[in-house]
């Protein structure tokens, strides 16, 4: 048992001078920018995390061979945390590890709501590609690339009301999650000036969403003829099934979280027919850097990118763009880097996939048009 | 006219946790553990009726019988991999653990091999829905087929442990194990059986519940399944008429919560509901008084 215990101290000893040399020999003397990447790569929510990853990986690879930034490469590390709080922090804590100087992430809110926390204390430039909540960009050291939830709450109502879409509406939302709660919240409060009425507001939660015939009856009952949908895609086309097996057909409208609808498995696609969304990227977009961006994508992974690659591949640019303007470079420690783009994130223009002429308040909220897409014979077209 | 349509709901969504309630309170009965994953073995058999249908483009059929093969053999394995070597184990705890593992087990398993992507699960009821009161109450053939597939279940599940052989060793093993193997009962043999009846009931479940809310990911099973156990132990856990009912009584309530008080709060409602009959009768509804003997 002694000799035991000896062995345990002595691993113990000897695993902390190897880290400790870890932390010396990297600090400081490295000649690559190191970003860090965190998200949902398993798990329920697998399909942001892979999609940022891989719209993260494209714009990395470009940018590197095309020289860099400033001539200094980029080494991308994409960690794991199965949209789950705690295993992003554990997830940040192994980049921090890895002398990680600039963040992307979390892909989803509430992770990266956590993580926010940690970040600002140690002063890490953080940007999160696709989280929306209003929290992810508490601290002064958050930025985002998607639109906040009170700006898709309020993009929605004032949507559907200037276009006349319904005159009545019900609301289905997932009181568990943040994000969605947070956008029926901002569509409440929005709608009060618009020319429709809600007429029904219904919730579910995380532990039960495999039944919505309650919502959709009372709905129905309500005589709503657009229902608004702030949830993900997965719960989305149980409700669009739901909903066609009892014979409801009312308009749909949704925001970011549908997209990824038309790529679940074996879903009939028909049941999609005319949903409309907010979605600042749509795949058959003709415009120059999209339609560049998503061949690039279908080149590398063999499938369509959804707006959370075009997230990824964009908070990549934003980054580089920063970096240029603050004059980084990758000796810098990462507080240091951090100083430097808080002030140059305020001060950039940057064109993206997923909008044009993007640019950020000191809070972290990012400035640029929603757009609005109807799914049409399977695929998204821009609305007329 | 909504008061009977949400009573229709209720009853369909009761209806599948009955059915899987049927498999949670028949393991428990005779082996005497609560197998958490039998949730996931759910899920196993919706997928595998997933991948013989909609990937190779198979018969219905086929796919369920193929399913039920599958988890039967899947039951048998797990049982006798994980939980047969602590059966003497000192704590009751240390089996309990392991079914949690199992669970987890599971569940990466198929993350593995089919990915974290929700799929969409064509119905294998090729029923028409009813259409009631003029149009206004639609009854739809999953629910139908449910119910009377529940119910045949049931129904079989008595007359097996009632009038057969084997079953009858299964009810001795339930009462005493020590005593039931020296009438000369293989209590092994017979432990492993209940796990495949359990297993080969929750490939049916799987692909009923699949049917009924047509959305299949590694995570389908597990929810369910919890629900379904507090019904098997809101029936009285252990008693195969009392997790049709509780499973019924479940399902009923939960949608009565949502409609009539709070969507919010239906779980909240479901568990005050379970809370109450246990207090007023702790064995469940129909579970048996067993008296300790001194």
């Amino acid at each position: 048992m002694k000799k035991f215990s000896k062995l345990v101290s002595l691993a113990a000893a000897s695993a902390m001078v190897l880290s400790m040399a870890g932390c010396g020999s990297n600090a400081g003397s490295s000649d690559t920018f190191k970003i860090g990447g965190i998200g949902p790569i398993t798990g329920g929510a697998a399909i942001y995390g892979e999609s940022v990853m891989n719209g993260c990986q494209l714009a990395v690879d470009e940018i590197n061979e095309a020289g860099g930034i400033n001539g200094v490469k980029i080494e991308f590390n994409f960690q794991d945390d199965e949209h789950d709080a705690e295993k992003a922090v554990n997830a940040y804590n192994t980049l921090k590890d890895w002398n990680v100087q600039m963040l992307i992430g979390c892909v989803t809110s509430t992770p990266c709501i956590a993580v926010t926390e940690k970040s600002n204390a140690d002063n890490v430039f953080q940007i999160t590609p696709s989280g929306s909540a209003v929290k992810c960009t508490q601290y002064d050291n958050g930025f985002q690339v998607c639109f906040s939830d009170p700006n898709q709450g309020a993009a929605s109502a004032q949507y559907i009301g200037e276009n006349n879409l319904a005159s009545k509406v019900a609301v289905i939302y997932d009181s568990s999650d943040v994000y969605s709660t947070g956008i029926y919240q901002s569509f409440v409060s929005g709608a009060e000036s618009q020319p429709f009425e809600i007429v029904s507001a219904e919730a579910f939660t995380a532990d039960s969403k495999t039944d919505f015939s309650v919502q959709l009856q009372k709905a129905q009952d309500a005589g709503a003829d657009l229902v608004f949908l702030p949830i993900y895609y997965q719960e989305s086309a149980l409700i669009l099934t739901q909903a066609n097996a009892m014979g409801y057909a009312p308009n749909w409208f949704s925001c970011d979280g549908m997209d990824g609808i038309l790529g679940v498995d074996n879903f009939d696609t028909t049941l999609a027919e005319g949903v409309m969304l907010l979605t600042p990227y749509a795949a058959d977009s003709t415009d120059e850097l999209s339609s560049k961006f998503t061949q690039a994508y279908i080149a590398k992974y063999g499938e369509t990118p959804i707006q959370f690659a075009a997230d990824g591949y964009d908070a990549v640019y934003i980054l580089k763009a920063a970096l240029e303007k603050s004059g980084a470079k990758p000796s810098d420690s990462a507080s240091a880097i951090c100083d430097g783009l808080k002030s140059a994130m305020t001060q950039i223009t940057v064109d993206g996939v997923t909008g044009a002429g993007m640019t950020w308040a000191a809070t972290g909220e990012v400035n640029k048009a929603p757009m609005a897409v109807v799914i049409k014979d399977g695929a998204y077209a821009a609305m007329q | 006219m909504s008061f009977i349509s949400y009573l229709i709901n209720g009853i369909s969504l009761g209806s599948v946790y009955a059915l899987i309630a049927l498999g949670y309170t028949m393991v428990y009965g005779i082996a005497k553990m609560l197998n958490f994953a039998h949730g996931d073995v759910i899920m196993i058999g919706a997928f595998t009726t997933y991948t013989v249908c909609s990937i190779a483009g198979l018969p219905p059929v086929l796919g369920v019988l193929v399913a039920v093969v599958f988890c039967t053999l899947l039951g048998m394995l797990i049982e006798r991999v994980a939980y047969k070597p602590l059966r003497k184990a000192a704590s009751p705890l240390a089996v309990l653990i392991t079914a949690i593992g199992v669970s987890y087990f599971l569940q990466n398993i198929a993350l593995l091999i089919f990915g974290a992507n929700a799929k969409s699960f064509t119905s294998i009821v090729t029923l028409e829905s009813v259409k009631l009161a003029g149009g206004q109450i639609t009854v739809t053939g999953e629910t139908i087929v449910t119910i009377v597939v529940c119910i045949i279940i049931m129904i079989l599940l008595t007359l097996f442990i009632n009038k057969t052989k084997a079953g009858q060793a299964m009810l001795a093993v339930s009462e005493d194990k020590g005593a039931a193997q020296l009438m000369g009962i293989n209590v092994d043999a017979t432990i492993a059986l209940t796990f495949a009846i359990g297993s080969a009931l929750a490939s049916i479940a799987g692909v009923l519940l699949c049917s009924a809310y047509p959305q299949l990911t590694p995570y389908t099973g597990s929810m369910p399944g919890i629900k379904a156990f507090v019904a098997a132990v809101f029936g009285g856990i252990g008693s195969i008429p009392g997790a049709f009912i509780g499973g019924i009584l479940l399902g009923v309530i939960e949608i009565f919560g949502k409609a009539y008080i709070s969507s919010q709060m239906a779980d909240a409602i479901v568990f005050a509901v379970l809370i109450l009959v246990l207090l007023v009768k702790p064995t469940g509804l129909l579970g048996k008084n067993i008296q300790e003997k001194v």
